[in-house]
């Protein structure tokens, strides 16, 4: 049994990097590994309650044809970002937390959140919180 | 070999990684222990991943075959 934990911390808000984000927590929830998702800047705005079904774009990368692999696999039905991350999280151990900094800088409240955000945290909890497994920046 | 019944099947088809994964975890967790479950997907990544997670996680990979582009899987929950 490998459970060791996975710390996640989301900067970016485009969905390619969302997804890849969703797809890296999906897997380890899936291994049973708790999950700690810290959500800053522009990831926490795709987190609104009102934008997160939104086209929040592609990384610059991406250029043309990249966006029309993405645009072929999406219209071919596959899950978006939110939803596989729903679904990590009804696997279990999986948690959500907003960075305090980036809500006062974004002027986001937890209101406007949407639900799959367990809380608001500040960077020294989520240190805390995440222990000393594995940690990513996407 | 096993002569026992399959106890329900995760058609995981068309699904993109890691959904037929994700699936089927959810869906073993609601099996009782010793029961068999057959997941059916078409990402030719399960096959590494479910070796993978079965490996990881205790459960067993008691069979696996491919049908023109098919993969299917029977997993023993542990």
């Amino acid at each position: 049994m490998d459970e060791q934990p996975l710390a996640l911390v989301l900067f970016s808000g485009t969905d390619d990097k969302l997804n890849a984000a969703a797809v890296m927590t999906a897997g380890a929830a899936a291994l049973g590994r708790p999950v700690h998702v810290f959500l800053q800047y522009w990831a926490l705005d795709a987190f609104r309650a009102d934008r997160i079904r939104n086209d929040h774009g592609l990384a610059p990368e991406a250029g043309e044809q990249g966006a029309a692999a993405v645009n072929a696999l999406r219209a071919a039905g596959q899950a978006p970002w939110y939803e596989t991350m729903a679904q990590a999280k009804e696997l279990g151990g999986v948690e959500i937390q907003a960075c305090s900094l980036s809500m006062d800088i974004l002027g986001i409240e937890a209101t406007d959140l949407d639900p799959l955000v367990d809380g608001v945290e500040g960077v020294t909890a989520f240190y805390l919180n995440a222990g000393d497994g594995q940690m990513m920046f996407i | 070999m096993t002569t026992q019944a399959i106890h329900s099947t995760v058609d995981t088809k068309g699904l993109a990684c890691p959904m037929p994964i994700v699936k089927t975890a959810q869906h073993v967790k609601t099996v009782p222990s010793g029961a068999l479950v057959e997941i059916l997907s078409t990402d030719p990544g399960s096959v590494k991943d479910f070796a993978a997670w079965t490996r990881s996680t205790g459960n067993s990979l008691v069979e696996q075959s491919t049908d023109g582009g098919v993969y299917r899987f029977v997993i023993q929950r542990a």
